[in-house]
């Protein structure tokens, strides 16, 4: 009678094993004598754990810090999901609950939309905290001649529709850099870039397309009037293959690059600066992508960089406060800190310091 | 008659014996080089993996006369391992740099010596001592390891030959790192980093065994809940049920969901696991349950077909007997069928661990550090980690990236051996 049944028992022991061991961790796990240097107290609070999402641009900034973070206090090391801008700020602004997260990277400011979505849900204090800048930058392999575009040839190279010269719009019709701009070689237009969810593409149309967009003055005055056909001009890529969507992954883009010299690629200053050996940055209106030239404002495609921080978590997960002061301190953010390294272009110290102070007293946003 | 007798080919005369032959040799020909073509693309990716990889099995490590002074980690002499681990150890180490190069005397030139070492040199020190609280007050030689930087110029992979302001390593590093080199003070090692930490964000301190480890406890919960699922309704269906027009329709289902993309088992986790039932984010319990839904249809089919091949005269003899349904099924039919079904299991399982897709969804493709000690911690998986890894602009990961799939691959050619033994160990031939 015993032997009958072994078969059928060793399974659902197995099961019944199962559930106890998932039971079991949900217990266990965070009492483990290794978790007790992390969380100090972890009885009163909702999660032991910071978690952050949001922007991929942000993305390398952010583990960088967490990092530090992690390894010089007893907190436990944040959770960074690269999620995108927008995607982060959909999920950080969805409910107050443990399972959301309390910090959203974004690559971009929050929407007044976005914020009306936090307040439905009940979060109505935000933390704004900006932690720098970003360049843009249309970068080609050093075995080929350094371009130097200005925003008109660059939106006209890449727009869907150009200004056919009547009044009028027309597919775009240039094949070559140099049917775009007689000082500019005889290369076809080829360009790699990100795909329309990612915030990097979204800065990109805003600060360079549209920039060169509205150098045409008729465009300008239509921006006044009808401001819909306007964008649509403005903001749209070719889709006829000399633009190639290359995916999130920007190190593919400077491998691609490399294999072929007349291509051009569009990534954050970060991945050019970790590459200077062999992509190059093009000259935007006379300024090339150097950490001074986008420090100091005068490229034209540069953005800020920010994140947000729900103000209601601060006392419910540990580590917030202080992790918001790792972020702001000078050795990470600072002028000569470590994200400036990994790329980051650091505020100048007047502002890094008006920004830490507000941070400090933890003020909250209020949208203009 | 005759004539057609007279003209009737022998075996060695026919025409079409020729061709016959040669056709033969030709098709024999072009499954050769089919094989060829197939091998020689699986030897030239191997390859390009190994040679890629194989340096990050070596780490640059520099070595140094460090003080552990007591007045700098413990003043207060409470010998805490926290506070020892959390000590400032930097100015130690920047006196015992400068004890190594007294000529370098500028400010600017100090702040390019530092940057030899690791920035996680740190916290290497104070692990070593909160791990041995002994070694404070006393003067040590040990060997660090070097950033990432330095680790690409000693395996030759920074071109010098390039003008000075385009390489990260600069004409003064050189110096520093010849003058090191001269002394033996520089040296490759093996990386026992990479395989004891958790993921970073500098390549030199990155190591895969947090992304093994959440591999290992979802793979746990997949197992935990897909093999007794996946048996039982496997048995259920070959012994037990009657054919109708339902279970038909659970055939054709099951069947079905063996072919859906994996990402649409994460969006159903994300609804129902995380949504519905509130189970942490990012854990390796929640990845282990959309694994599971994914792993089912492939145990369900395997162990049918499995259960088929006993045969029939098994059945009968075992109710000729007097047994039970049960009896013949759990006594006889399931263990007779279980290499096949534990075959089965294992390929499942095997594919299970090269998902990313799912994991999207649910919060494991994340930047976590901590090393996970259960199924609810958060944690990454391997070809998460390589993903991730293969996206840092660090170039120092590229070969880190290889390095984890070479370990990937390597915990699944373990599987599928495993598969192979048990088919080849256990398994009856009718």
């Amino acid at each position: 009678m015993m032997k009958e049944m072994t078969m059928l028992s060793k399974i659902m022991t197995a099961s019944v094993f199962a559930l106890s061991l998932s039971a079991c961790g949900g217990k266990d796990a965070p009492t483990l004598p290794t978790d007790n240097i992390h969380t100090p107290a972890q009885t009163d609070y909702m999660r032991s754990q910071i978690k952050i999402v949001g922007s991929s641009t942000v993305y390398p900034f952010a583990t960088a810090v967490a990092e530090n973070f992690g390894r010089t206090t007893k907190f436990k090391t944040p959770i960074v999901e690269s999620t995108g801008s927008g995607g982060g700020l959909k999920l950080f602004c969805s409910g107050l609950a443990a399972n959301h997260p309390d910090i959203t990277n974004a690559s971009r400011r929050i929407k007044a939309s976005e914020v009306k979505r936090c307040a439905e849900n009940g979060i109505n204090d935000i933390i704004e905290v900006k932690i720098g800048y970003d360049g843009i930058v249309l970068a080609n392999s050093r075995k080929s001649p350094r371009l130097e575009l200005s925003l008109k040839d660059v939106f006209l190279a890449l727009a869907k529709n150009v200004p056919d010269g009547h009044g009028g719009t027309t597919a775009n019709p240039y094949k070559t850099w140099n049917d775009v701009n007689s000082a500019l070689p005889k290369v076809n237009i080829e360009v790699m870039g990100p795909p329309p969810t990612s915030g990097t593409r979204d800065a990109f149309v805003e600060l360079a397309m549209e920039g060169g967009c509205k150098t045409f003055d008729w465009v300008k005055a239509l921006k006044k009037t009808d401001k819909p056909t306007y964008k649509t001009l403005c903001h749209t890529i070719r889709e006829d293959g000399a633009f190639v969507e290359a995916g999130e992954n920007d190190n593919l883009i400077v491998q691609k690059l490399n294999a072929n010299p007349s291509a051009f690629g569009i990534f954050g200053f970060s991945f050019l600066d970790q590459n200077v050996d062999s992509v190059q940055g093009s000259v935007v209106n006379g300024k090339a992508p150097t950490f001074e030239n986008i420090s100091n404002g005068s490229y034209p495609v540069s953005r800020s960089l920010f994140f947000y921080v729900k103000k209601d978590n601060i006392g419910k997960v540990p580590g917030i406060t202080e992790y918001l002061a790792e972020f702001m301190s000078d050795k990470a953010s600072g002028a000569d800190g470590y994200l400036a390294e990994k790329g980051l272009i650091p505020m100048t110290d007047t502002e890094h310091e008006k920004w830490e102070t507000s941070i400090r007293a933890l003020e909250t946003l209020t949208l203009d | 008659m005759t004539d057609f007798a007279q003209k009737a080919y022998t075996l060695e005369t026919s025409p079409s014996l020729k061709r016959r032959h040669a056709k033969e040799a030709r098709f024999k020909w072009y499954g050769r080089i089919a094989i060829t073509i197939a091998l020689s693309f699986l030897v030239f990716m191997f390859g390009a993996i190994f040679l890629r990889g194989m340096g990050a099995f070596q780490q640059t490590k520099i070595s140094i006369e460090v003080t552990f002074s007591e007045q700098v980690i413990d003043p207060n002499g409470v010998r805490d391992p926290e506070i020892l681990a959390l000590a400032n150890y930097k100015p130690i180490l920047t006196a015992a740099l400068t004890r190594t190069f007294p000529n370098v005397i500028e400010r600017r030139d100090k702040g390019r010596l530092y940057k030899l070492l690791s920035s996680g040199a740190v916290y290497e020190m104070g692990k070593l001592v909160s791990d041995n609280p002994d070694l404070i007050g006393t003067s040590q030689t040990i060997w660090l390891p070097a950033s990432s930087e330095v680790d690409l110029f000693m395996k030759g992979k920074i071109d010098t030959s390039l003008p000075e302001e385009l390489r990260r390593i600069k004409n003064q590093d050189i110096t520093y790192i010849k003058a090191l080199k001269q002394s033996g003070q520089i040296k490759k090692k093996f990386n026992t980093a990479f395989f004891t930490n958790g993921d970073s964000r500098e390549p030199e301190m990155a190591g895969i065994l947090g992304a093994a480890l959440g591999s290992f406890f979802s793979l746990l919960v997949c197992f935990m809940i897909a093999f007794p699922l996946g048996i039982l309704t496997a048995v259920y269906l070959e012994e037990y049920a009657h054919k109708s027009k339902l279970t038909d329709l659970i055939e054709i289902n099951i069947n079905n969901l063996a072919a859906v993309p994996s990402i649409v088992f994460g969006l159903l986790g994300l609804s129902i696991f995380l949504g519905v039932f509130h189970i942490p984010r990012s854990t390796p319990l929640v990845g282990g349950m959309v694994l599971a839904l994914m792993t089912l249809p492939t145990i369900i089919i395997a162990s049918r077909a499995s259960l088929r091949s006993v045969p029939q005269s098994v059945r009968d003899a075992a109710f000729g007997l007097g047994a039970s349904k049960t009896q013949a099924t759990f006594h006889h039919v399931v263990p007779l069928a279980m290499p096949g079904m534990l075959t089965g299991t294992i390929l499942g399982m095997a594919q299970a661990l090269g998902e990313t897709a799912p994991l999207l969804m649910i919060g494991m493709v994340a930047f976590i550090v901590d090393i996970p000690q259960g199924v609810t911690d958060a944690a990454t998986s391997l070809p998460v980690q390589i993903f991730l890894w293969a996206d840092s602009p660090e170039k120092g990961f590229v070969e880190r990236t290889s390095a984890a799939i070479i370990v990937l691959l390597a915990f699944l050619i373990l599987m599928n051996l495993l598969a192979v033994f048990l088919r080849r160990k256990l398994e009856k031939r009718w």
